[in-house]
């Protein structure tokens, strides 16, 4: 079942409230998106923490061969 | 069977860099293995590499055991170092020359300015 920008944007939004989310959907297939999440709290956190943080956000909707989305592209930023 | 976490300590301790991922270093089978593999193999970096896609223990364990919930996954010296986006992003800064350097990987520095000259 893929899913839609939207989706992503509030399981992120969820987990990051005050953070800059920007979803682009690279293949329109509900399949492939690039996401860039800016956000105070990965201050002071290497990349693999950010992005771990981003993943935990999304709940399991990527893992596994039945995850609903089979490609992102994650971007983390701490805000200048 | 040692169970897949056993396996993939030994993988990991057993060899300085290490890649899990869909398919092989000569024949990946996904776009993102495939960028992180041929990055490697450009690099002259010398590799061990995990098809995931032949042990469905292996594929749901590694992701268990970095916390981290897709493949390719690069470990060096027994540490997860990231996927396709951290490996690429780290390969255009230098940090992946760096990592390397500091951790005794033997890797082609021409290769990987070309690789950065490409990407402009």
């Amino acid at each position: 079942m893929p899913m839609q920008a939207k989706d992503i944007e509030d399981l992120i939004r969820d987990s990051f409230p005050d953070a800059a989310i920007t979803i682009t959907d690279l293949a329109g297939d509900g399949n492939h998106y690039a996401a860039e999440v800016v956000d105070a709290s990965f201050k002071g956190k290497n990349r693999v923490q950010q992005q771990r943080a981003v993943y935990a956000a999304l709940k399991g909707k990527m893992d596994g061969a039945h995850g609903e989305l089979h490609a992102l592209a994650l971007t983390t930023k701490v805000p200048e | 069977m040692t169970d897949a976490a056993t396996q993939i300590k030994e993988q990991i301790t057993g060899n300085d860099v290490v890649l899990y991922m869909k398919g092989t270093k000569s024949m990946p089978q996904c776009g993102f293995s495939s960028r992180v593999a041929g990055v490697l193999n450009y690099m002259q970096v010398e590799f061990a590499d995990v098809n995931v896609l032949e042990s469905d223990d292996i594929r749901q364990g590694i992701k268990d055991f970095s916390d981290w919930p897709t493949v390719p996954q690069l470990y060096v010296k027994g540490e997860f170092v990231g996927g396709c986006d951290i490996i690429t992003e780290m390969m255009l800064s230098g940090e992946l020359d760096t990592l390397f350097t500091d951790n005794g990987v033997v890797y082609d520095k021409d290769a990987a300015d070309k690789i950065r000259e490409a990407n402009g």
